[in-house]
């Protein structure tokens, strides 16, 4: 890292010379709205960073920062707070260590080699209340947390024996990072991601991978996410360089690939420049398509109203909603944006006992609209808020993909007759 | 029958330095300071505790003074120091022969160096430049003078002394036979005079000890040298980091709690008052700053300030010496038997690292005059506030704070992460503080906003305090310190007005004229300080 750097903006301790105290993360803070105990953005980012210096942290409150990234977004002078802060985070860490409890849920691999083996007696504790609560007071994770069901069988295993290769070239071929909440526990979102890819021509390879290493990053286990990354990026970065294309059904991961590897990291070799430039997320792939005429829009009618949150993440990937963009292709699909800016989950901030009340309080008008205008379920593009939702509204929530999914599955039901006969004459006028 | 025995003459370190000593060797002493404490060049230094090492190849004398004292600091007020330590530097534009110097004049002067790999030092100060091809550490550090004035004065005061601020010395009044019979004293904010009469003066007067000794009638050579610096807006460094070569301008850059100082520049001026930074200085310092930190010059600056070296010219007469070229060692001169004035002494020359051994020189030639035996003690007894041994750490206001429970209802200024409880101490103990009183003692102000967001803060306590009676008489009212604490604040931004520190500044004349209407407060007749001119204007 040179000082050069530093005037370029890049490195986000740096950034905090352009904070000119103008107050305009404070009023975005989702976190700081709803409790006196985090001073808020520009208290533990460009404030307090001057009085940083590595190795003694005098940090305790820049913990309570959920990470969603609105200061960031809102800062008119370009400062890097939530990264600042995640940093900031992550010395405190390093020095003075982190809980076992935080340890272990930040580690999601773990858990799914842990609970996918045994998803039936692990689900059965999920939901007793009992278990749930001595959870909460010897583990210190919330009784009331969302966390979702373990899967059956992980994402890997029910693809391990899917062969595909990569001779299609990088225009025809898509690399799926599925990314933990597939992988352990929403493996239906995964096979329904890989039908839609397909469905519009792709050939789709699910390489082996382990967690994006995001909750680690939230949780300041730094050392810990670098291992998980590089461990991504060695498998991912291959295909980068080559041209492949990489797409995401979680924002978070998504975001994690494409700047945290570098922000958060400082991983900032070949193949972590090329897997941040290749990464998509699969909504943005999608509109692409569209945009470019190449989407296929057969799409068969959902005759509904459908809500949908925008996550924190997908906010930073400075996309737009392109799920709205493919909502409004669905015939009689009805979507609307809660227009709220956070559900309070941010990954596994919200299943902490100490933060759980925060995260119900930073989620709550987005609950009561959603309870307002009462939908059979809701989307939204980032698994842990999807949690968070459906345990605090009893809402279920899927990801915007499967609505897409559902929707050309109908189309094939409807038009298998026609299909078949299409397919026919194709191959007659071939002869 | 005298009031005092000695009247000490300049509240910077070494007139604090002097009172302590005479107190702890039983003088009946008092000091007098025409503004605040520490608001001459002793508040306007770069901040250095030296080593003794810049100084070893051309000024052996005050480089084995700095080695002695800087021992001597680190026992009685580790309070008031950063121990950074610091690093000798060669860039490529720095001479390939300095350090055969430097190494063998280290020596001889009693200077601990020790060499380090440029892979060491980078490892340890990445932001340096890279093509750094030798260092060598030293024992350097970082040196608050506002608190070692103060801990210097609260001792004095323990042993029977007394220190007024905003008191002048307006005349030395000398018996028949030519020897001091006491001062004359013009209080700053009130205009009240008083006499007192004493057996000795010292004049401690720094850059402007000329002035005070004509006060007596006396002559003494005074070539104050102006000295800009650079407040960069964060530490680019933790540690000290020196040119390895000849004294340079921008050649030294000190990490002074939050920020970093880049200084200095050395120009010969007429008047110590005179502390205006030029753009040529500006410029200058930047382009040496970049061969310390490469793209420093493209970082946020959030001041520039100079202050005025006390240089002494004994010989008083070749004017065609460059500035930096005269010893720095210090002089104790006797008024008595140069300018036939018996009890005048002043200390002159030397630097801030040297306060206590200036002083001690100069009460040892009080004493023996007035036939008081005491040997100095200032030496071994430990300076208040640092009885524990304790030295700064950089985190340590955040820490408080964090320790509280964190939260910033309670602050007023929040760069430097100063709460209202603070302020509130601060001026039970000095009720008529100035805001820009309230900074020297807090660093109120200092940060990057420059006071946009704590001045009206700050007033508003002095506001709440006026409504409760508990503003001092000499106070000003709380209008007129806001428009003086704004505007001395822009001030020092004119020369640095660029890029954020702009961007800053607009922001500060949008809250002050555009929602607060500053302007204003004049036309209503309550601001009637010193002609407060148009504050946040960029
Ligand atoms: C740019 C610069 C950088 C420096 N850097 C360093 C460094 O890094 N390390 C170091 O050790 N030294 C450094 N020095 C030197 C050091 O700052 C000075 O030697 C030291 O501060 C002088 O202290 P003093 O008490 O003698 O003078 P001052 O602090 O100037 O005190 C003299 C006081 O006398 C008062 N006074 C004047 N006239 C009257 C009057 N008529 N009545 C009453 N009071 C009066 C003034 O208001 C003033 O407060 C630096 C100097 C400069 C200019």
């Amino acid at each position: 890292m040179t000082f050069t750097d530093a005037a370029d903006r890049h490195y986000p301790a740096f950034s905090t010379d352009a904070c000119i105290k103008c107050n305009v993360c404070n009023t975005v803070c989702p976190v700081a709205r709803v409790t006196d105990l985090f001073p808020g953005p520009k208290y533990v980012g460009p404030q307090a960073q001057r009085f940083r210096e590595a190795p003694r942290s005098a940090d305790h409150s820049v913990d309570l920062c959920s990470g969603c990234g609105f200061c960031t977004r809102a800062c008119p002078q370009g400062v890097r707070i939530a990264e600042t802060n995640s940093r900031a985070r992550a010395e405190m860490v390093e020095e003075r260590g982190s809980s076992l409890r935080n340890r272990v849920i930040a580690d999601t691999d773990l858990l799914i080699r842990l609970g996918v083996p045994f998803a039936p007696l692990a689900n059965f504790a999920l939901r007793s209340r009992i278990l749930r609560w001595i959870g909460e007071r010897v583990v210190g994770v919330h009784r009331s947390a969302a966390l979702h069901p373990f899967a059956r069988r992980t994402f890997q295993a029910a693809v391990a024996r899917r062969r595909v290769s990569d001779d299609r070239g990088p225009d025809r071929t898509l690399i799926y990072f599925h990314g933990c909440a597939v992988n352990g526990f929403e493996t239906s979102l995964g096979r329904d991601a890989i039908s839609v890819l397909e469905r519009n021509g792709f050939s789709v390879i699910v390489p082996p991978q382990s967690c994006c290493a995001l909750p680690m990053i939230s949780n300041g286990l730094y050392p810990q996410a670098r291992a998980k990354a590089r461990r991504n990026l060695t498998v991912l970065g291959d295909y980068a360089r080559r041209g492949y294309r990489i797409v995401t059904t979680s924002t978070s991961c998504g975001y994690t690939l494409k700047a945290e590897y570098a922000e958060m990291l400082d991983l900032d070799d070949p193949d972590a420049r090329a897997v941040a430039r290749q990464t998509w997320d699969i909504c943005e792939l999608l509109g692409d398509l569209h945009e470019r005429s190449k989407l296929d829009t057969r799409l068969a009618p959902l005759d509904r109203e459908l809500p949908y949150h925008p996550p924190c993440q997908l906010k930073a990937h400075g996309i737009g909603t392109p799920a709205m963009d493919l909502f409004a292709l669905i015939p009689g699909l009805r979507a609307w944006n809660s227009e709220h800016d956070c559900c309070g989950a941010a990954g596994t901030y919200g299943l902490k006992r100490e933060r759980w009340q925060i995260a119900q309080d930073v989620g709550r008008g987005l609950f009561a609209r959603l309870r307002e205008r009462p939908a059979p379920d809701m989307a939204c593009d980032s698994e842990t808020c999807r949690w968070q939702i459906t345990a605090s509204t009893s809402i279920p929530a899927r990801h915007p993909v499967e609505y897409i999914a559902e929707s050309y599955r109908r189309w094939d039901a409807a038009h298998i007759g026609e299909v078949a006969r299409a397919e026919a004459g194709t191959q007659l006028g071939a002869t | 029958m005298p009031d005092v025995d000695v009247v000490v003459i300049g509240g910077g370190a070494t007139g604090a330095g002097v009172l302590r000593d005479l107190a702890m060797r039983g003088l009946r002493a008092v000091l007098v300071e025409r503004a605040d404490f520490g608001s001459g060049t002793s508040g306007r230094y770069h901040g250095l505790l030296h080593s003794g090492a810049r100084y070893v190849v051309h000024d052996p004398e005050s480089a084995r003074d700095c080695a002695r004292e800087n021992a001597v600091i680190r026992r009685i007020a580790p309070a008031c120091l950063e121990l950074t330590g610091g690093y000798f530097v060669a860039t490529p534009d720095d001479p390939l022969d300095y350090a055969e110097r430097f190494v063998p004049a280290c020596a001889a002067a009693g200077v601990e160096v020790d060499e380090v790999s440029p892979a060491a030092l980078l490892d340890a100060e990445p932001l340096l430049n890279r093509r750094i091809w030798r260092a060598f550490s030293v024992a350097d550090a970082s040196l608050e003078p506002w608190e070692l004035i103060d801990a210097n004065l609260a001792s004095a005061r323990a042993h029977g002394a007394e220190a007024w601020r905003y008191t002048r010395l307006t005349r030395i009044v000398t018996g028949e036979d030519g020897a001091v019979a006491g001062v004359e004293l013009e209080a700053g904010r009130t205009g009240e005079r008083r006499t007192i009469a004493c057996s000795a003066v010292v004049n401690a007067a720094g850059a402007w000890a000329g002035q005070v000794a004509a006060l007596a009638g006396a002559r003494l050579g005074m070539r104050p040298g102006k000295g800009a610096m650079l407040v960069m807006n964060r530490r680019l460094t933790s540690a000290v980091v020196n040119r390895l070569a000849p004294a340079g301008d921008g050649d030294i850059l000190v990490p002074v709690h939050t920020v970093s100082i880049l200084g200095t520049t050395d120009v010969e001026v007429a008047d110590p008052d005179d502390v205006r930074v030029t753009d040529e200085e500006v410029r200058a310092l930047l382009a040496d700053g970049d061969r310390l930190v490469p793209g420093l010059s493209g970082s946020r600056v959030v001041r520039a300030y100079a202050g005025c070296r006390p240089l002494y010219d004994e010989a008083d007469v070749d004017a065609a010496h460059e500035s930096r070229e005269i010893s720095r060692a210090h002089h104790v001169v006797d008024h008595g038997q140069r300018d036939g004035i018996r009890g005048l002494w002043s200390i002159v020359g030397g630097k801030l690292t040297t306060y206590r051994l200036m002083a001690e020189q100069t009460v040892d030639a009080v004493a023996g005059a007035l036939g008081v035996a005491a040997a100095c003690r200032t030496a071994d007894e430990v300076l208040p506030g640092s009885e524990e041994g304790r030295s700064y750490w950089l985190g340590e206001r955040l820490a408080a704070l964090e320790a509280e429970g964190g939260g910033d209802a309670d602050l007023v200024c929040e760069c430097e992460i100063i709460t209202s409880g603070q302020l509130q101490a601060e001026l039970d103990a000095h009720p008529d503080s100035t805001l820009d009183d309230l900074r020297r003692a807090t660093r109120l102000g200092m940060g990057p906003c420059q006071g946009a967001f704590c001045t009206c803060r700050a007033a508003a306590l002095l506001s709440d305090r006026q409504g409760m009676g508990l503003n001092g008489s000499a106070t000003p009212d709380p209008n007129a310190a806001l428009l003086a604490f704004l505007a001395e604040r822009v001030r020092g931004t004119r020369a640095i007005a660029w890029g954020d520190q702009l961007a800053e500044l607009w922001l500060e004349a949008g809250v002050y004229r555009g929602t607060l209407a500053v302007d204003t407060i004049g036309a209503a007749g309550n601001g009637s300080q010193d002609g407060a001119p148009s504050h946040a204007e960029p």
